[in-house]
């Protein structure tokens, strides 16, 4: 059996959501098996049209941060999220929502992209995966 | 036996290994794929993968900063 990465996605800031797709992506092309769960701010990301609509966790300054970053991003050939993500499944990765948090934060699973996601599931879901993985983060 | 060309010149990270990554589940067992790319440090990690899932590495080449790598599966 392959080995297992599971990444939680807690935060919704945009340099902490593109880390975590980096990683996740390569823990794919690597060869391991990959799951994210979703949840809180993360989770929001999820919902239509959102996912690369997050703040700079750090000199975000009103948007101003986040516009500049974009642009060397772009210079340096750097992928989108919205790439990403669509490379993330194609390799076979799990995306996980929390369902807790949609209750929490009022979102239906028509708010998400419900063709992205594996499973809604909740925090036993996750040790399960997670008890079996030589990688866990938290983002 | 097919041999799969994968261009990923110019590209940054993670797209030279995910781009790998792609072709080798697309790949029948005995096809090579060959990877050529500008990224450097793919250049390494790129055989890390392929040694990681059990493949062989059969030249790793670069000249003027463009590598090529070809990996049978």
């Amino acid at each position: 059996m392959a080995e297992k990465a599971t990444i939680v996605v807690e935060s919704g800031d945009f340099d902490k959501l593109y880390s975590a797709l980096i990683i996740g992506n390569g823990a794919l092309a690597m060869g391991m098996e990959v799951s994210m769960f979703f949840t809180f701010f993360g989770l929001l990301r999820l919902k239509k049209g959102q996912l690369d609509k997050g703040p700079l966790s750090r000199m975000h300054f009103g948007g101003l941060g986040k516009w500049m970053i974009k642009r060397r991003m772009k210079k340096a050939n750097a992928v989108s999220l919205e790439r990403m993500l669509a490379d993330f499944v194609e390799l076979g990765g799990r995306i996980m929502a929390c369902d807790m948090t949609m209750e929490i934060m009022g979102v239906t699973k028509d708010d998400l992209r419900a063709d992205l996601i594996s499973d809604y599931c909740a925090v036993g879901s996750y040790i399960q995966e997670a008890r079996e993985s030589t990688i866990t983060l938290f983002i | 036996m097919a041999e799969i060309k994968v261009d990923c010149v110019g590209q940054n990270c993670p797209v030279p290994l995910v781009e790998t990554r792609k072709a080798l589940r697309k790949a029948s067992p005995g096809d090579v794929v060959e990877i050529t790319g500008t990224h450097p440090s793919s250049k390494k990690e790129i055989p890390m993968a392929a040694r990681a899932m059990n493949l062989d590495v059969l030249e790793v080449k670069e000249e003027d900063g463009k590598w090529t790598i070809r990996i049978r599966k």
